[in-house]
């Protein structure tokens, strides 16, 4: 084989991906009981016997969680049909009935799309309902499977409503793939249908990969990925796998229709089970419930209900900057948008703060607080952009003083400023430092007088030192212009 | 030949009259439960009825109705009666067992539906009974805990798969019953008891609680020694259920009211298909009925729904394969039954295979089969098919007629042993039934004199769906004409 470029080796082949992504809905009970739906409560609190599916419970399906699933149909832009449930047998510990209920070939939402950032439309199959399953821990000393003691499961989470949509193997990228699935995420949390987060599993992605000779217009033998625990994993997890696909090509073999699993340590994906080894789910219709068909009146309403989409919010900031954002502020709108920190831009932009102080303070400073950046208080931040717009606080002040606000989960940033220290100096504090500088420094001065710029920054420094940082760097600097002019013209 | 035991009702007191005594202060519910529960240690020994007597909660529920009727608080309409509950009724902290091992020692955390309402009429809970392993049987011979005794004639079976809860209504135990009938599990053991046996609407009565043989048949209804009382306890029972996604939202309207209004000007439509096949002895006491009914004013006259006869198969595949789901959860990992595996795929396999009898993994099996890949079209999709042509032949006939007629099971009650190791002829007993349960109609099956060999024979009412009222009444009409038992056989 002779050694080619990896450009090269793209050039001849094409990937091909399809992504089925869970999502936990934000419901305040179960799919099919009157339980919480919570994360992160005591093991096996929120059980009753439906959830546990004990013998003789029925299930009675929650009417807000079809409204959620709903929303994201309508989002996905499908079209809402009848639908209704099956039953999807395999027997796993974690699973109470040793059946999940789940919709099968009637799905509640069908043939939609989604339109990533970039244009390009991603065909959506289906969006259908199901219930999630128990959570399964081994224990031993280990933690890995074949080495446990025993097992223990959690049914907190067991009947907690899931929304599956899958896609078209619409995707030629690991890149799209993100992007997919990211925008997907804002959809998700724009609808109110789930927080989205990813790393505690309300929202998880597999990841169909097969590759074909570019141009062909069949599909390869596809390999599906599981254990994408973020964006990151996904995108890593689909460059591998079409590349050892390539190579399984290449070298004469065949890819193997199989689940893989990604080992995010080891940076691979390994097979799991092979298409002879899979479960016949003997899916038929659910006898204990009947079919969901919702009434285009409750639809109607669905639809009008549905707010502004990250699309509709990223155009939504990009007029408010003029209609043509540069490529920083572009990017700096899609953070804030996936992050839902475009509502605090507008709450600031509405009190009268700057577009792009207000979205390059939200991009940077309050991107940057992770969690605390969605419980930061939007009048807090709207005073404080105030105060900086006002000249009251320098860009460093404000910024140290916005992480304050994060940190202690709000405030008022004047009185923070204050007790940091930060109140503005009054103009003769600065004339009387000012004073005592250029004196100090006459030599300097007399440079600074004659044209030298370059050290306005030492006096700006001095100034700085002796205000202990309080004094406005731009109301300094216009202090010693206004000198220097004074000066030159005696 | 052992002579047949005399029949309840004969001098016995009815549910009715016992809660008329009871609400007047005449009988206190403790005495009446004391008297219960003498007649099942007398008896139950050599019936086994029950699996399990709730002694202890029987008589605190009775003192609880002592103490409203002392306080002059409505008891309920069924006030001090006592009721065998068929033991896949889930009872709170009180073993539920589906006569399976599997299940041995299962304390639900709830009570079903059927079983608050019950309390909330007054009613108490006796004891459990027994039943072929989560109800797939016609003789109570399934049963892990052995097979029950049918009171007219201890060497026969009381039928089933509620055999348990039809004999101890026929034993005089409890002038109630609860069972579930998802072929004809409460009507063929009614019929091979001389009990009054009901089907209700699917629907009518929630399931909640009730331990699921196959979701889409399965209906729980009552047992007693006359119609009135069925009547009575049946308008206990039905009504919607927010528990139960497929109960049905319609009031339920009282059926015991209009009971006594007669059949005259009632169209009765006197099945073929529901009495060809029958021994002569039981397609003879369905057209006295027929005879009977037409002298009471109704207008008889013979149909013929040549589908009924497809119903068998269909049956046999649908019941089996939503088995299949309903019981995967028995599988060692949280209540019930553990046998330990190396793993828990062959924990599941040890605890499956350990704990369920023959016929149950027979059911399991045909099911899973039939809803393979592969297979799923041929059979199970294949099967609700037929279904739906039972269902729209039952739409057809009644267009022409209010109420059907047959015989409830092709025979009286067989020998213990006679049909064990026999799975179709014991299938071909819920010939007459599994029309009913496929469309989801009521059907009630009610005593008629007695077969050529002294034992009791049944002859089935069937009624459109919510028709209950209607139901009940032809079956009072019938019940009123039934030649006494004892009567038939000393003719015999
Ligand atoms: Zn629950």
């Amino acid at each position: 084989m002779t050694d080619r470029s990896d450009s090269e080796r793209d050039a001849e082949w094409e990937m091909v991906v399809g992504l089925e992504v869970h999502c936990e809905l934000a419901t305040a009970t179960k799919l099919f009981c009157g339980c919480r739906n919570a994360f992160g409560d005591e093991p096996n609190v929120n059980i009753c016997p439906v959830c546990l599916g004990l013998p003789g419970a029925l299930p009675v399906l929650n009417e807000q969680a079809v409204e959620l699933a709903m929303r994201i149909g309508a989002a996905l832009h499908c079209e809402i049909r009848p639908s209704v449930f099956a039953r999807k047998n395999y027997f796993y510990p974690d699973q109470a009935k040793d059946y999940q209920i789940s919709q099968y070939d009637l799905p509640l939402n069908a043939d939609g799309w989604l339109e990533l950032p970039d244009g390009t439309r991603i065909g959506v199959t289906r969006a259908h309902m199901e219930e999630d399953t128990g959570k399964l821990s081994h224990v031993g000393a280990s933690g890995r499977i074949n080495a446990a003691e025993h097992a223990l499961v959690d049914y907190n989470r067991s009947g907690v409503p899931l929304v599956e949509i899958v896609s078209e193997p619409d995707m030629r990228s690991a890149a799209q793939a993100r992007a997919y699935a990211s925008e997907l995420r804002g959809i998700l949390v724009a609808t109110g249908a789930s927080d989205g987060r990813m790393e505690e599993g309300s929202m998880r992605v597999d990841a169909n990969v097969s590759v074909r000779p570019a141009g062909s217009d069949r599909f390869g033998t596809r390999c599906e990925v599981k254990n994408l625990n973020s964006l990151r994993s996904l995108g890593r997890a689909i460059e591998f796998e079409a590349a050892r696909q390539i190579g399984v090509i290449e070298g004469g073999g065949t890819v193997e229709q199989q689940t893989r699993h990604w080992d995010e340590s080891a940076g691979r994906t390994e097979p799991l089970r092979s298409k002879e080894e899979a479960n016949d789910y003997r899916y038929f219709p659910e006898p204990d419930l009947v079919p969901l068909a919702p009434d285009p009146a409750w639809q109607e309403r669905v639809h009008a209900g549905l707010g502004p989409m990250p699309a509709d919010r990223r155009a939504a900031l990009s007029e408010a900057l003029g209609g043509s954002p540069s490529t920083a502020e572009t990017d700096q709108i899609r953070a804030v948008v996936d992050l839902g920190l475009d509502g605090l831009i507008a709450a600031a932009v509405d009190a009268g703060a700057p577009v792009a102080l207000a979205l390059a303070r939200a991009a940077n400073e309050v991107a940057a607080g992770g969690e605390a950046a969605l419980d930061l208080d939007p009048a807090a931040f709207s005073e404080l952009l105030a105060l900086e717009a006002g000249g009251r606080l320098s860009a460093t002040q404000s910024k140290a003083v916005l992480g304050a606000l994060l940190e202690r989960g709000g405030g008022d940033p004047a009185a923070l400023a204050a007790e940091m220290g930060f109140e503005a100096l009054g103009a003769d504090t600065l004339g009387a430092v000012l004073d005592q500088v250029i004196g100090e420094n006459a030599d300097a001065w007399a440079r600074f007088v004659d044209g030298d710029d370059k050290v306005q920054g030492f006096f700006t420094g001095q100034v700085m030192k002796a205000t202990s940082g309080k004094a406005n760097g731009r109301e300094v600097a216009a202090e010693l212009h206004r000198r220097r002019q004074a000066a030159s013209a005696t | 030949m052992t002579p047949p035991a005399s029949g309840p009702g004969l001098g016995a007191t009815t549910a009715l009259e016992t809660a008329a005594a009871v609400r007047a202060g005449e009988r206190s519910a403790r005495q009446v439960v004391e008297e219960a529960l003498a007649a099942v240690t007398a008896r139950d020994g050599e019936l086994n009825a029950f699996l399990s007597i709730g002694a202890d909660r029987a008589r605190a529920q009775a003192e609880a109705v002592d103490a409203a009727v002392a306080a002059g608080d409505d008891p309920g309409p069924l006030a001090g009666v006592p009721v065998a509950l068929k033991d896949n009724l889930c009872t709170r902290g009180w073993d539920t067992t589906c006569g399976s091992r599997i299940l041995e020692g299962w304390r639900p955390p709830y009570d079903a539906t059927v079983v608050v309402r019950l309390r909330d009429a007054g009613a108490v809970a006796l004891g459990k009974t027994n039943m072929d392993e989560f109800a797939m049987g016609s003789s109570t011979e399934n049963s892990a805990f052995g097979p029950t005794r049918n009171p007219r004639h201890g060497g026969k079976v009381p039928g089933g798969s509620s055999g348990g809860s039809a004999a101890a209504v026929a034993a005089g135990f409890t002038p109630l019953g609860l069972g579930s009938d998802t072929g004809g599990s409460i009507r063929q053991p009614a019929a091979l008891c001389g009990v009054v046996g009901m089907k209700p609407t699917y629907g009518r009565v929630s399931r909640y609680g009730l331990v699921a043989f196959a979701s889409s048949l399965d209906q729980i209804g009552p047992f007693a020694a006359t119609v009135e009382d069925a009547a009575v306890l049946f308008d206990v029972l039905a009504g919607h259920d927010p528990l139960d996604s497929t109960s049905l939202p319609t009031p339920a309207e009282p059926v015991l009211a209009r009971l006594h209004e007669g059949v005259a000007g009632v169209r009765v439509g006197l099945c073929r298909d529901l009495v060809d096949g029958c021994a002569p002895d039981v397609v003879a006491r369905v057209r006295e009925a027929a005879d009977a009914l037409a002298a009471a004013g109704a207008l008889v006259e013979e149909i013929s729904v040549p589908e009924f006869g497809f119903g068998l198969s269909a049956y046999y595949l649908i019941a089996p394969a939503e088995a299949s789901s309903n019981l995967a959860r028995y599988d060692g990992v949280r209540y019930g039954l553990r046998v330990e595996g190396e793993d828990a795929a062959a924990m599941n396999a040890a605890t499956r295979t350990a704990g369920f009898g023959p016929e149950v993994k027979r059911r399991i099996m045909l099911g899973t089969y039939a809803l393979s890949a592969g297979y799923y079209d041929a059979y199970y999709a294949q099967a609700q098919r037929v279904r739906t042509l039972v269902m729209q032949a039952f739409a057809r006939a009644y267009e022409s007629v209010d109420i059907l007629l047959g015989a409830t099971a092709p025979t009286t009650a067989f020998d213990i042993g006679a049909k064990v190791d026999d799975p179709m002829a014991m299938y071909v007993n819920d010939v007459c039934t599994i029309p009913s349960n496929l469309s989801g109609h009521p059907a009630v099956s009610v005593p008629f004199g007695a077969g050529d060999d002294g034992l009791p024979v049944g002859v089935q009412v069937l009624a459109p769906a919510l028709d209950e009222a209607l139901l009940f009444r032809v079956a009072r009409v019938v019940e009123a004409h039934a030649p006494a038992l004892a009567e038939r056989a000393a003719r015999s």
